[in-house]
């Protein structure tokens, strides 16, 4: 792939069994250079996001300006194959120097010491936690130790497409909605003769019911990562909420019809009244011009409080990286404000505290001040070291209470099994 | 393959090599027989040179990967690599794995209906084999594109054919009055949708191969046939048949292993690379082992276990077609 690979492969055999022994202790960097003459070199960005390509390739011709002699190649890599093929080139020992991590897999990155711990204190300081949400920093601590630098955020709010609402003659959703108001509009908005529906209820955990959970006062996983939150009652409540959606209150289109088309693209045809989504779905909202002005957002409804779940990228450092101390100084650009700035008219809202302005102000039609408010009470995404492996049960379950195969209290009993088997592997391991 | 070539040459009436023996003096012929045999040696060694890129590439990237696989299925893998011995516990693991079970029932009921389609594409060979059918030209491409175009590509257009609501097999189902469903997020008839598309795919394929057997069928026989009096009924049966028999072997063995290896087929059709993922309700009863091993190897970190699953279907494909060569005795007929 890159000539450094099959070096890099050499070094491996034999730097392998040092490594992991090593594991737990922050490796040191290993590079002679000095303290006064800066580091020369080509280091590689590894991103999925084609959209924003053109953001980090500025903010990577940004860095080279300042830091004469040093090159950074920004490598795309769909999302699609984007986590099969970082795996292998970790193992291989040719991952790119900095790359991008979400919260789902960045345990099992961090647990099996392929990311270098990034310095939150002192003089070489990578980056300062205080200048982040406390959620998106903390989702990039493991076991005390910072390993990714927060570089955007999404928090989700109540997408709604105002036509629709006029033609019914339903006041548009605002802060005071509650489950209630909700799930009355849902209903008199419903018009199955057009094919409408008033909310989509799709099995979509950080769109849906990771909010919804949350807000009926329960939760998905422990604080110590070791015990499934779906057998307890309150849980159940935030996830029954979108099972009556569609079987109860007949106010969303059934799974079958959302596995056909899926939520998102119904909202986007104008069938769909409401939908929860994702801030980096505003993008493609208003890149539509037959939607730009139907649609506007608001403030996801409240249960018996009032929550929003919170994710984010990180920008985080190779463990085997031949230029621990480029790659680091790469993150710390990026983490600056500077570098946050580059990016806020993107796709993304930029992780840094006060750097999020000019994302609300690049679509003024829509009032995104809720997606930001959202982080005010919003929760963290949960996660654990193999969230892989149990959030693949958990949609696979889940998925048979929604289509009503399944009574919700069966599914809770053998999600709630398999998900603590699992959890207990991890602690095996 | 070489069932093909064994009954075209079967077709061909065998006529003994002209003797020359009886001309030659037996001092010059045992000259001969040494010099052939030299060449013969060295012949050998040049034979091996000249299979050797093909024979190391084979070995390399084949050959290796299948045994490397099979030791990892005796091992735990981590995440990124570094393996421990475990025996068999990834096969225990599998007999206690309803989603094993299923998945490998899925590949099974999906075969069976996919073998469905071998005599329909014999009546289509048939049809385009009649003296004096037009547009034969035509009608064999238009069997044969769905084999040429890429699997992902009919995924997704049999997908949107598919969609419950603006599909337009529904719409063409409602306006004879009768009501469709979800094709893909069914559980009832999930399996006979993707089958469907799966006859669809091969047919051409299956017809191309039988078209060729039944243009080896000498027209002497038909014609010694109707002298006898047999009919076009009787001499399907009686001469096309039996004659035909080797090639349809050899289609049944092929379309049994390609069908246990489906993935990116039904993988499409389910949604599974969409937003739509695993919830499609329909998704159990859709999956096959394949998406089951990809599903373990690359997304649930069980690169192991993923190992032990394509060796136990590996296995499988072995036994299916050993089988059908031992049954092949009972059906096929050579002459």
């Amino acid at each position: 792939m890159r000539r450094r690979s099959l070096f890099a492969a050499a070094a491996t055999t034999f730097g392998t069994t040092a490594f992991a022994a090593g594991c737990g202790s922050p490796p040191k960097p290993t590079t002679a250079s000095s303290k006064g003459g800066a580091e020369r070199g080509r280091i590689t960005y590894g991103v999925w996001d084609v959209y924003q390509m053109p953001a980090m390739e500025k903010a990577a011709r940004e860095f080279e300006r300042t830091r004469p002699g040093v090159s950074v190649d920004v490598q795309l890599t769909p999302n699609a194959t984007y986590w099969t093929k970082l795996r292998t080139a970790c193992s291989g020992g040719s991952a790119p120097d900095v790359f991008w991590m979400n919260g789902p897999n960045f345990g099992l990155y961090a647990d099996n010491g392929q990311l270098l711990p990034l310095e939150t204190e002192g003089p070489e300081a990578i980056l300062d936690p205080a200048d982040f949400p406390p959620d998106l920093a903390k989702l990039y601590r493991w076991k005390g130790t910072q390993y990714g630098a927060p570089k955007d955020f999404d928090t989700v709010a109540l997408w709604f497409n105002k036509e629709l609402f006029d033609r019914a003659g339903v006041d548009h959703p605002d802060d005071s909605w509650t489950w209630q108001d909700l799930i009355t509009s849902a209903q008199r908005l419903t018009d199955r003769r057009r094919g409408v529906y008033g909310v989509g209820a799709p099995v979509r955990a950080q769109e849906n019911y990771y909010n919804s959970i949350p807000q009926a006062g329960g939760w998905v996983l422990s604080k110590d990562r070791t015990e499934s939150g779906y057998a307890d009652p309150q849980t159940l409540d935030g996830l029954q909420l979108w099972i009556d959606m569609i079987h109860r209150y007949r106010a969303s289109p059934t799974l079958q019809q959302l596995t056909d088309t899926d939520a998102t693209q119904m909202f986007q045809a104008g069938k769909l009244a409401m939908t929860y989504e994702c801030s980096y779905n505003a993008a493609v909202f208003w890149a539509d011009p037959a939607l730009r002005g139907k649609v506007d957002v608001a403030p996801l409804p409240r249960g018996k409080r009032r929550a929003s779940v919170i994710h984010g990228l990180a920008n985080v450092v190779y463990a085997r990286t031949p230029h621990p101390k480029l790659a680091r100084d790469f993150v710390r650009f990026l983490s600056s404000r500077r570098g946050a700035l580059l990016q806020a008219k993107g796709t993304a809202i930029p992780a840094r505290n006060g750097t999020q302005q000019p994302w609300v102000d690049s679509m003024p039609k829509f009032d995104l001040k809720v997606h930001l408010d959202a982080v005010d009470y919003a929760v963290p995404y949960p996660i654990s070291t193999n969230t892989a492996a149990w959030s693949h049960k958990e949609l696979q379950l889940l998925s048979r209470a929604w289509s009503g195969d399944e009574s919700l209290a069966d599914v809770s009993r053998s999600l709630t099994k398999a998900m603590n088997q699992l959890l207990a592997q991890e602690g095996k391991a | 393959m070489s069932v093909d070539v064994e009954a075209t040459a079967a077709a061909k009436p065998a006529s003994p090599p002209p003797s020359e023996g009886a001309a030659r003096s037996a001092s010059s012929q045992r000259a001969l027989r040494k010099r052939e045999r030299r060449f013969l040696h060295r012949d050998k060694w040049w034979g091996y040179a000249l299979i050797a890129p093909a024979g190391l590439g084979l070995a390399v990237f084949y050959l290796w990967p299948v045994l490397q696989t099979l030791y990892f299925s005796f091992t735990e893998w981590g995440p990124f690599g570094g393996t421990s011995w475990i025996g068999l516990e990834n096969y225990r693991t599998m007999l206690h794995d309803p989603e094993v079970w299923q998945s490998l029932g899925n590949s099974l009921i999906y075969t069976v209906l996919v073998l469905l389609g071998i005599p329909v594409s014999m009546v289509l060979a048939v049809l385009l084999n009649l003296k004096g059918m037009r547009g034969t030209g035509f009608y064999r491409t238009l069997y044969f594109l769905p084999v040429v175009t890429m699997p992902a590509a009919v995924a997704v257009v049999w997908r949107w054919l598919y969609n419950g609501d603006v599909g337009i097999l529904n719409q063409a189902l409602d306006a004879i009055g009768v009501d469709g469903t979800y094709w893909v997020s069914d559980p009832g008839v999930v399996r006979f949708a993707v089958a469907a598309v799966g006859v669809w795919m091969t047919v051409g394929y299956n017809m191309i191969l039988l078209l060729a057997g039944l243009q080896g069928i000498p027209q002497d026989y038909y014609e010694a046939a109707s002298l006898d009096g047999a009919g076009r009924v009787r001499q399907f049966f009686s001469v096309t048949l039996p004659l035909l028999s080797p090639t349809l072997f050899f289609t049944t063995v092929l379309s049994v292993i390609q069908s246990l290896q489906v993935f990116d087929l039904i993988y499409m059709i389910l949604g599974a690379n969409t937003s739509v993922g695993v919830t499609n309700p329909a998704y159990s009863e859709g999956q096959t082992i394949v998406m089951l091993f990809f599903q373990k190897s690359f997304y649930d970190n069980q690169r192991a276990y993923g190992a032990a699953i394509v060796c136990v279907l590996f296995v499988l494909i072995m036994a299916l077609t050993a089988l059908q060569f031992r049954l092949q005795k009972r059906w096929v007929h050579y002459d």
